[in-house]
């Protein structure tokens, strides 16, 4: 589409959101991630690619402390949100959810209603004071999660019985809900048809004005077409992190060339 | 022949049949494999099957039938007069075939020839003291009646004795022919064997089924005999269970209902709330250790047999409530007079429950997608928030299933209520007085010198058929709710 015209992308703050600094992951005896050292900026998409079982998807979870739900996996190093560390003891990984927002790889509607889904995290967090601002909070989500005019005559209709694509913008309609400040996507439009793919990809974009997105893909098109930074992943390290037109036209490591051509992966 | 020697015939006619039709299909193809349409086994189990499958059929039903027929032309062979007053036709039968049982023997063993053994005159030898020494004991002397009876019988039994071997080795040799004529190296042996292992599952499946339609119609005739001794009105719509062998009886299910459901009630109001709260933390918060050891460990609550509960009821829970509730005790009331009472038994059944609601339920929160549970707790849910508003709903129609199940069991539960219950059918609220289940009314009924002909102990057939057709009905609603929940995530 227009990825020749990234290089072009102005990008528009500095601000480091999330940083990372030496993290390294474990899973039992196999060290998953090898001193990852990485700085995500606000307001900007910010792609992971690398072949299959390069880390970047247990990368994204460090990022929300999702992987504390798995026993023998261990974290070490510091990941930083805002200057502070989100792996310190005082830090509860359930506000640090709130915070950091997560959508999965496959659509996972509760088994609720479309507004019961959206007003989950606004009722478990008390966003909402009465009935009136729920409403309210439900529907700017769907809005911006590009779906209300699909299912505001039936939002009380299981979310279950949705197409794919509508499972997925509605999963992240229910992640906008909580106002998170970063929202983590872990290939998020793997399990989406062409068409759905490009709506998710357009709401992306729309996103990145109010938060910083980071988005997990084995489609380098994707990659290219919704990001600003790219971070490339190969057996658990971070080869080269740079802007996605560089990442994709001028790559420094040969590594991340012959990915980008197809000769690894 | 005897029957022993037949079957071990067919086996070792099949086992030449599954060779020979092997052997044949090769040589059809002319030696290479390749050429036949099935690998060579097959058509060697082909020959093999039809050699032995009509022919083992032909006697299991030959075996059946021919006693049940011989013993109808027998019957009819004694006359009227000479069944004694006080006995009947089936206690000459068993007579008639323990003479002929004895003559049998008795020409086994040398002490009569075939020859004497036929024309043997009642009256003229000691028939009694032969059948003696051959060890069949006789209650009277034998008399002419009997004998000749005795002797049809054995002709009968003889002569169909040989038309059973000839039948069946006709068959056998039949199939075996008609199979091996078959074998080509075109004959799809493959296919028809595949038939032939449809046709055993069938079979393996319609027998379940058929005995339990077995079992509901012989409940359905003795219950029959019981309503034409008793009237139904009393059985349903009576209120007093008072079973009088003398006649006079008054047998209403409603007092035993009452005990049964009252109690499977406070069976479930032990075992639900224990037993889904241990599966939820077994499934959601439980560390693996913690899960390997005390799964296991809660499952072993099942194997106990409900006997050793009951004993748990009698000797611990009983005397421990009446200490609590009875007089003198720790409280100070006087609500309870004995050990026994609902709360007593159900109690105990709750924690026989328990394994069987938790390990349940347990596989249905587990069958919840994980991708729910990331969603809520991505979100920013506590695991407790996410347990009660995601994978509780999710699971619940499951779970009501699996509490349907239990629910049934514990209606059919009899020993625990047996030993911790009592024994007086009475409609009470008071979980502390002893009541009786249908379960337990149906061992007394017919423990002891029982009368089949007296609805005392009839009764105890309908309500067997009552409790089998509250506890069906139970487990085809669990199943269909099962069933409902399981599409959703398919």
């Amino acid at each position: 589409m227009n990825d020749m015209t990234l290089m072009d992308k102005t990008v528009e703050t500095q601000n480091i959101k999330i940083a990372a600094k030496d993290v390294n992951v474990y899973y039992g005896d196999s060290h998953a991630i090898k001193d990852v050292n990485v700085e995500i900026e606000d307001n900007t998409v910010t792609a992971f690619i690398g072949p299959s079982g390069c880390g970047k998807s247990t990368f994204l979870r460090c990022l929300n402390r999702m992987n504390d739900t798995i026993d023998i996996c261990r974290v070490k190093g510091d990941i930083l949100l805002d200057g502070e560390d989100i792996y310190d003891k005082r830090v509860d990984p359930v506000q640090l959810r709130a915070k950091v927002g997560m959508v999965f790889q496959k659509p996972n509607p509760f088994p609720k209603s479309i507004y019961d889904n959206v007003a989950y995290g606004p009722r478990i967090h008390g966003l909402a004071k009465n009935k009136a601002e729920l409403d309210e909070i439900v529907e700017k989500s769907l809005r911006r999660g590009a779906i209300w005019d699909e299912v505001k005559d039936r939002l009380d209709a299981p979310g279950t019985g949705l197409s794919g694509g509508q499972q997925q913008r509605l999963c992240i309609a229910r992640a906008v809900a909580t106002e998170p400040e970063v929202l983590l996507m872990d290939e998020p439009c793997s399990a989406l048809d062409p068409i759905a793919t490009a709506q998710v990809e357009e709401l992306i974009d729309e996103l990145r004005s109010q938060y910083s997105v980071v988005i997990v893909t084995h489609s380098m098109q994707q990659a290219a077409r919704v990001s600003q930074k790219t971070a490339f992943f190969h057996l658990g390290n971070l080869v080269e992190f740079g802007p996605t037109g560089q990442i994709f036209t001028n790559p420094e490591d040969p590594r991340t060339e012959s990915y980008i051509t197809g000769r690894i992966g | 022949m005897p029957t022993f020697w037949l079957v071990a015939l067919l086996i070792a006619l099949s086992a030449a049949g599954f060779y020979g039709g092997r052997r044949r299909a090769i040589a059809t193809a002319a030696g290479n494999v390749k050429d036949l349409h099935s690998l060579p086994s097959y058509y060697g189990y082909h020959v093999a099957l039809a050699a032995f499958v009509p022919a083992i059929g032909a006697l299991a039903i030959w075996l059946l039938a021919q006693p049940m027929f011989i013993e109808n032309r027998v019957s009819g062979m004694i006359p009227a007069e000479a069944i004694p007053e006080s006995s009947s036709i089936g206690l000459v039968m068993s007579d008639v075939r323990r003479v002929a049982e004895g003559l049998d023997l008795a020409v086994e063993q040398g002490l009569l020839t075939a020859r004497e053994a036929r024309n043997a005159v009642a009256g003229e030898q000691d028939l009694r003291a032969l059948m003696g020494e051959v060890g069949v004991a006789l209650g009277s002397k034998v008399r002419p009646e009997v004998l000749n009876a005795a002797q049809a019988y054995r002709n009968l039994s003889h002569t169909g004795r040989i038309a059973m071997t000839v039948v069946v080795a006709l068959l056998a040799l039949g199939g075996f022919a008609f199979a091996y004529a078959r074998t080509h190296k075109d004959f799809r042996a493959r296919n028809v064997v595949e038939r032939a292992v449809l046709a055993l599952l069938i079979l393996a499946a319609s027998l379940a089924i058929l005995t339990t339609v077995g079992i509901v119609l012989s409940m359905l005739f003795e219950t029959k005999n019981f309503f034409g001794l008793h009237s139904w009105t009393d059985f349903f719509f009576g209120s007093t269970w008072a079973p009088n062998f003398r006649g006079g009886s008054e047998l209403s299910i409603l007092p035993l209902l009452w005990g049964t459901l009252y109690i499977s009630f406070i069976a479930l109001l032990v075992a639900v709330p224990v037993g889904l709260f241990a599966a939820i933390y077994l499934s959601e918060y439980a560390s693996g250790a913690v899960r390997a050891f005390a799964k296991p460990l809660l499952e072993i609550l099942a194997g106990i047999p409900t006997i050793v509960y009951g004993l748990f009821a009698l000797l611990t829970v009983g005397p421990a409530l009446a200490d609590l509730f009875g007089k003198g005790g720790l409280l100070g009331v006087e609500w309870m007079t004995g050990a026994t009472s609902v709360l007593t038994a159900g109690l105990v059944m709750g924690i026989m429950l328990i394994p069987f609601v938790s390990s349940l339920s347990d596989d249905i929160i587990n069958a919840v997608p994980q991708a729910m549970r990331d969603g809520s707790l991505g979100l920013g849910a506590t695991k407790s928030e996410t347990v009660r508003q995601v994978v509780m709903p999710a699971a619940l129609p499951g779970i009501v299933g699996a509490v349907l199940l239990a629910a049934s069991r514990a209606i059919g539960e009899t020993m625990i209520v047996v030993m911790g219950a009592g024994a007086i059918a009475k409609f009470s609220a008071n979980p502390l007085e002893s009541m009786t289940t249908i379960t337990t009314r149906i061992v007394s009924q017919l423990t002891g010198d029982t009368d089949f002909a007296s609805p005392e102990t009839l009764v105890a057939f309908a309500l067997g058929l009552t409790l089998f057709v509250l506890t069906l009905g139970l487990n085809v609603l669990a199943l269909y709710i099962v069933r409902k929940y399981r599409e959703q995530y398919e």
